[in-house]
């Protein structure tokens, strides 16, 4: 039942990606791309993505979070981090090259594999590896420029 | 470069299906929809044991487009203008910047600004900034 639920959970955030167009890379690049706005060539729509998301996601989590615990869990696991250390800026920074290269974040590569796409599948095992990767580095018992801490909580 | 057109409509409704995707998971498993962390944790180290919750949520994002395609014939343009090399310089980046930075646009961008978290805002910028920079080196650096 619970695995049901969230197959059902993913299949709404996939349909969520390919009714708002996230599902083709060519338009994430087309909003990146701020060279194009006095071309006209510019694509705002992902704003607009991320307005609905946030709305929605804004309001149902104050809701949500009220609750005494998840239906299918013991408690909330909400991230508490506040402090701003070198991996938050340099994460993301880099992130956002490899998102500006090819025009996918991994929920868009992800659903992108059930378009029956190459590219996509390219793509993900690459992101895979690179997802391997970072959490191999930052378990390095030897790992002395960052301090150790969950590298997956939000 | 492909042009794409502006749909505003489609893309907040689009995005409000995201949201929602979002809140019920917090609701059914107390969980961030962060498809990063979600995908990562598909690896070992396993830390807890909802590896199978996790593979359902991935197998819908990728079931989603076959079902569309069951239901309505079709599928809107993909459009993936990237050589191979590139694209898996893309993926890796992609992927370890996600993990190292504790999160993507979607656990960040969408969760995390809704959480009002500092940290996500700092993410969401530091990442829309690069991605910026990166598509104008790409299209107009010549």
């Amino acid at each position: 039942m619970a695995i049901l639920v969230q197959f059902a959970i993913g299949l709404i955030f996939g349909l969520g990606l390919i009714v708002s167009g996230m599902s083709n890379p060519a338009k994430v690049l087309n909003f990146l791309d701020v060279g194009g706005i006095p071309a006209g060539t510019w694509d705002a729509s992902l704003a607009f993505v991320m307005a609905g998301a946030v709305a929605v996601t804004f309001i149902g989590f104050s809701r949500v979070l009220k609750l005494a615990r998840p239906v299918l869990a013991d408690r909330f696991y909400v991230p508490t981090r506040k402090d701003i250390d070198p991996r938050i800026i340099a994460g993301p920074a880099i992130f956002g090259i490899g998102w500006g290269l090819a025009g996918f974040c991994p929920g868009p590569a992800l659903t992108a594999l059930g378009f029956g796409s190459a590219s996509a599948f390219i793509f993900v095992v690459a992101m895979c590896a690179g997802m391997v990767l970072a959490r191999v580095i930052a378990n390095l018992p030897t790992s002395n420029i960052v301090a150790p801490a969950d590298p997956l909580e939000t | 470069m492909v042009a794409t057109p502006f749909t505003p409509l489609a893309s907040l409704l689009g995005g409000a299906l995201i949201g929602l995707s979002a809140v019920l998971l917090m609701w059914a498993t107390g969980r961030i929809a962060g498809v990063s962390g979600i995908a990562a944790r598909l690896f070992p180290p396993y830390e807890d044991r909802q590896f199978t919750g996790r593979l359902a949520f991935v197998a819908g994002l990728v079931v989603a487009p076959i079902l569309v395609r069951l239901g309505t014939g079709g599928l809107p343009p993909q459009t993936i203008a990237v050589a191979t090399p590139l694209l898996i310089v893309a993926g890796l980046l992609t992927g370890f910047g996600a993990v190292w930075g504790s999160g993507c646009t979607s656990g960040h961008g969408v969760c995390g600004l809704s959480r009002l978290s500092v940290r996500s805002l700092v993410a969401t910028i530091t990442f829309m900034a690069t991605g910026v920079v990166t598509v104008f080196l790409m299209r107009h650096w010549s």
